[in-house]
Formats: C-alpha cells, structure tokens, sequence
C-alpha cells in the first residue's frame, strides 16, 4: 500500500466511512477477575489509588497508582500463559511481533445458543454451517465468539455456581482444528476466559488454552460489543502492554469496521 | 429506676451536632495499672506483698508497712456506698455538659475507700458491686454497680457514657461473606443494633448464608471491598456519618511462613485484605467517627478489630498471617490514641484459631464463630478494649505475662 492509500484509510476513520468500535470494558476494581481455588496464587484485582487530585498532595495534578493482574479486565494471552507455549520464541506480550496486533476477525454469533444453554460450547459443525454461509475462515483471522455475554449483569456474566462457573466456550475439537486447519491468529470471547466455565473437565482441560497457545496464537477475553460486527470484514487492533516478559495485559481493543455510505 | 432511652430521632440538620469533650485525662504510671484492669473487664487494686493489705489510689509504698511491693491483683468488687452527692454546675466542660452527674464514696470489703461514679439504682447506704471503667478519655475510673439487676439498668445515662453499648447504634460489619461476620451481624441485632450495614466485596461472587443475610431484617448489605481504598471511600461517602460502631470482620487466613511459599503474592495478599484494609476504613471512617463522639444516643462509640492472638507472638505455622496481625495490632494502637479525643473506644478481640475451613488441620480447642460474636458484644456493652476470646487466647495472653521468650520458643517448636 503506498501513502496514499494510508492517507485514504486515515480519512475513512476520520469521515466514519470507517467506524471504530470499541471492544473494551473499563477497567475498574468491581470487574470479574477468573477465580481460582484459594489455594492457589489469585490474580491481584485492579486497584486504583488517587496519588493527588488537585489537593495538598498535588496541587495542579490528578493522578493514580495503579495494580492489577496481568489478566484483569478486558485482556490479551500471549502463548507464555500456558505450559503449552512456555518454549515458543516471541511467546511473551513484549516479543511478540507488532503486526499481529492488527489482524481480521471472523465473528460466529452464537447468542441464541448461549441464551439457552449457559455452557454452549462451539463445535466445529458450528462453524462449518457458520462457513457455508460467509465462506471458509481464511488464514491469521481472529475468530470471535459472539454470545452476549457481556449484556449481562456481574453475577450472571461471572455465573458461579458450586461447581464452578457456567459460561460458553470452545471444545477442544474446534480449539485444535482452529489451530491446525484453520491457522487462526487467535480465538476471543466475551466471557472471563477463552475458554468455558467447566473447561477444566474437557480433555484437555482449557482446550483454548492448551492449543492455542501450544500453537503461538493468542487469546482476547472480555470482550463487549461484538454484536456491532459483521461475521467477516472488521479489522481488530489488539495491541497490549508492552511488559517485560509477560504473559499479556489488559488493553484497549479496538474493531474497525466498514461503516455506512 | 431507670426510663429506657428511646430510639433517637433523626437529627435536626439546623443544629451544630455538639463536638466531643472528654473527662480529665492526667494520670500517674502506677495508675496505668486500673487502666489495663479496666480494658480487660476485671478489678484489680494493688495489694501489698508483705502485709496483704489493698491499697487505693495507686501508691509507691503500702500505706500500712511501707514496703515497696505492691503488685496489682484481682479484688473483691463489694462495697458499700456511704454517701452521695449530685454535681450540678461541674467547673469541667466535659460533666458540666451532663450534669447533673452523681458521684459517691464507696468503702470496698476489701479495705480502701474510694470516690466513684454512680449508676442511678445505686442507693446510698445500701450494697454496691465495683467495676473499674474507661471513660471517654479512655481512662480509668472506679464505676459503682447496683448489687443486683435492675430494670432497663444498661439504659442508665452514666453507665452509657462508659461503654459503647449497640442499642439503637447503626454498626457496619465489614465482610458479611464470613461466617464471623454473620454471627456479628445477628449477634448486634440481638442486642438492639438499630441497623447493621454489613459489607459484601465482590458482589458478583455467591458465598453460603448469603439469602439468610439478605432476609433479616434491619441489616442492609452494602459493597464494600476494603483492599480498594476508592470502595470504602465510597462507601464513607455514603454512610460514614451515621457509623456509630464499626466492626472489622476482614478474614483472610493462610497458613505457612517464609521459607516454604514461593513469592509475596500470599503475602501481599495477607497485608491488602488485613492491614490496608485496615488503613482505608480508618482514613475513611476514622474522621467523621471522631467528630461525632458526643452525638446523642446514637454517637460514634467504637471501633472492634478481630485479631489473631498471635498477633502477640508470632506461630511460624501461620507465620506471615501472624505477622500481618501483629501489624494490625500496632495500627490499632495508633488509631486508638487518634480516635481518643473523640471519646471512640477501639476494641481489640484476640482469639486464637477459630473453627472455619482455613484452621482446618488445627486440632481444638477451636473459638467458634458464635463465641467471637458474643464477645465483641459482651465487650461494647462492658465498655472493654482488650479482650481474649477462648482457652489458647487466654493461655497465650498469661504465658506472655510470665515468660515471652518461652512462648516464642514453645509455638516455633
């Protein structure tokens, strides 16, 4: 693409003839982190703590400190996160190359299955009658699960029941044929995590994990506002922090998609 | 015979609320000796270890054979109240606010004679039991009890003054999702808590007892995440003037030490949920407490902290969390002389391993839930700052007294 046609994009963007929408939840110290069994070291929750706002500790300035974990809010797994990836060059948020951070996205919309079965899980016959209609997931495409998810108030959007969480994911047979026959960039959710509530009883437990990250692809959780995307078409910039040797991090991921006229 | 005091009305916002006054406060350091028999509930005067005579007030040298050994000890608490008299216009701010205020010489069984405050069913001549009290300077002073139950008696205007009795106060208890907290709130109700303000940290997450909570009535579940400073300023935003008791039921135990955890997120942990938890309520609650000490009825009263009684010394098989204790009893000597001049009591209940899921593996003697419950109600309405709750509390707390140095080698062992 020479200049030109990025100076078009730019004025696309600015004229709306290319509308950007954000994919992002706030992140705020109120919203679900992954649970873990306490025995277990537990993601840091987001803290925000007030340095000065225009007061005795800072006259002019507003100002925070900020902790959380590197998987809170609206977040990105780079293939660190998982045993499976642990040997993989470029496997941390720092090192991974910076033109996967812009990518296109199939969104498979499974909101009417999600509303009826909270552990939905996306199989590959989903996704075949899902290509029949808007063609065969090309290569390096994002795969977006779209169940509305992200509608729902935190007790339900969280659904802890004393087995665990109830949310929809991948199976592990979609997990690996994504990663193996459909060379994805990587699978995003709504939910908490890439994968179900009840993955840990799949085989292999967090089959999203285990094969895409086994594979150097990467993970978007959290995610809200799916339902603005066409099921192909949008471009996802996902770019996260850049943190030294980490295993992803918060971000603000935006969708750019066609808009109208 | 005593009126009950009634719920207090809301108060009328074109009036100054009255600012905190306290007492005289000067003391001597032997008289420090009624202060820590007051802050534990019991009634100790000094007694001579030569001649077995009771002395009061605090002396250097016994009155009867002038030896230097005097060693405060438990005494009987019969008396007799020889005379009264009522104080109408006291020259001190503090009684001349409450005045009239009785005040009578007492002579004990046990031989001294004193000047004590007088509960209103005391009658002069007649028997009286004595307790020593902190008041709003949180100082010593001898209190005269009628010697047998009387009607409404906890409702008595001096007596009130002494403690921080939940009756008709609005009380936040900090984390409902424990089952000590649950036994707290209805603990407090039971005793006429007007409202319990119980908070829940991570609403979103279900946690057992939570519809039985949720039902009872006058107790209103708030969000309250005390390792976020901006959830309890918020919180404070919205009720930190009508808190007139906070109880801290911030639970988060963990076993282990030093060397058997890898990193300080266990740790880190340990000190967000105990000890910054701790400072954010303080620095949101902490202020507006102080200033309405002399609310009415329903003022500001005071202030109750769970602690691990090893928080004393430390039990290396809960090393950390011992160590995170520790420092939330040294806070709370901190917040206890700055909550001072408000007249706010900070109630400090040690226990030892309680029966809950993170003390599994710790053989009994294990303090229910309840019994800490009980006692951190028992204490408000006795007016107590330093309580020990169950056998391995009041075991560590007497082998502290004795040898410190064999305790620390006894629980490291």
């Amino acid at each position: 693409m020479d200049s030109n046609g990025l100076m078009q994009f730019a004025g696309a963007v600015a004229s709306g003839a290319v509308r950007v929408v954000d994919l992002t939840f706030t992140l705020s110290p109120d919203f679900p982190v992954i649970v873990l069994p306490p025995e277990f070291g537990q993601a840091a929750p987001v803290r925000i703590q007030q340095i000065s706002r225009y007061d005795a500790s800072g006259p002019a300035w507003y100002w925070n400190n900020l902790t959380f974990g590197e998987h809170t809010g609206t977040h990105f797994d780079a293939p660190i996160h998982w045993f499976t990836g642990k040997d993989l060059p470029n496997n941390a948020v720092d090192t991974l190359p910076v033109r996967d951070m812009i990518a296109p996205a199939c969104v498979i919309d499974c909101s009417a299955q999600a509303a009826q079965d909270a552990d939905f899980l996306l199989t590959i016959p989903v996704i075949e009658a899902w290509e029949k209609n808007h063609g065969r997931i090309p290569e390096r495409h994002w795969v977006l699960l779209r169940t509305d998810w992200s509608k729902k108030g935190w007790r339900d959007y969280a659904n802890l029941k004393d087995d665990g969480a109830h949310t929809p994911g991948p199976d592990a047979a979609v997990m690996r044929w994504l990663v193996e026959e459909r060379s994805v960039i990587g699978f995003g959710t709504e939910t908490i995590g890439t994968d179900a509530g009840q993955a840990g009883h799949l085989d292999p437990p967090y089959p999203a994990h285990h094969f895409l990250h086994g594979g150097g692809r990467y993970g978007l959780q959290c995610l809200c506002n799916l339902d603005q995307l066409p099921p192909t078409g949008a471009v996802i910039f996902a770019a996260p922090l850049k943190i030294q040797n980490g295993s992803g991090s918060p971000l603000r991921v935006l969708a750019l998609v066609p808009g109208q006229g | 015979m005593i009126e009950p005091i009634v719920k207090p009305r809301r108060k009328n916002p074109l009036k100054r609320t009255r600012l905190p006054t306290s007492p005289p406060r000067a003391r001597s350091r032997a008289s420090h000796g009624f202060t820590r028999a007051a802050a534990e509930g019991r009634f100790m005067l000094q007694r001579c270890g030569a001649c077995g005579t009771f002395c009061y007030p605090a002396r250097d040298a016994c009155p009867t054979c002038l030896s230097a050994d005097l060693v405060f000890a438990d005494a009987p608490r019969r008396s007799k109240l020889l005379c009264e008299t009522t104080l109408h216009v006291p020259a001190d701010v503090y009684f001349r606010e409450r005045a009239p205020w009785r005040v009578g010489l007492v002579a004990m069984e046990c031989g001294p004679r004193l000047v004590a405050h007088l509960h209103a069913d005391c009658e002069e001549g007649g028997p009286v039991v004595m307790s020593f009290q902190l008041d709003k300077s949180g100082q010593a002073v001898a209190f005269a009890h009628p010697e047998r139950e009387t009607p409404n008696m906890t409702d008595d205007r001096q007596w009130r003054e002494m403690t921080a009795d939940p009756k008709f106060r609005r009380v936040l208890v900090t984390n409902g999702r424990s089952i000590v907290g649950q036994e707290t709130v209805t603990a407090l109700k039971a005793a006429g808590a007007s409202i319990v303000f119980v908070g829940v940290a991570e609403p979103w997450k279900p946690f057992q007892g939570e519809d039985t909570l949720r039902a009872m009535e006058g107790v209103e579940i708030v969000p309250l995440d005390i390792g976020d400073e901006k959830s309890v300023a918020d919180l404070a935003a919205d009720i930190g003037g009508k808190v007139d008791i906070l109880v801290n039921t911030t639970e988060h135990v963990r076993a282990g030490g030093l060397l058997d955890r890898q990193g300080t997120s266990i740790v880190r942990d340990e000190i967000d949920q105990a000890y910054l938890g701790f400072v954010h309520l303080a620095q949101a609650f902490g202020p507006a407490m102080r200033m309405r000490g002399s609310d009415g009825v329903n003022s500001a009263a005071a202030w109750v902290n769970i602690l691990s009684v090893y928080a004393l010394a430390n039990w290396p098989v809960f090393g950390a969390y011992s160590a995170s204790q520790a420092a939330c009893l040294s806070l709370s000597h901190s917040l206890r002389a700055e909550l001072r001049p408000g007249g706010v009591k900070v109630v400090n209940v040690f226990t030892g391993p309680l029966d809950i899921e993170w003390f599994q593996t710790v053989p009994p003697p294990k303090v229910a839930p309840r019994a800490v419950a009980a006692a951190i109600v028992s204490a408000l309405k006795r007016g107590l700052e330093d309580v020990f709750v169950g056998d391995v509390a009041e075991d560590i707390r007497q082998r502290l007294i004795a040898n410190p140095k064999a305790v620390e080698r006894e629980l490291g062992a």
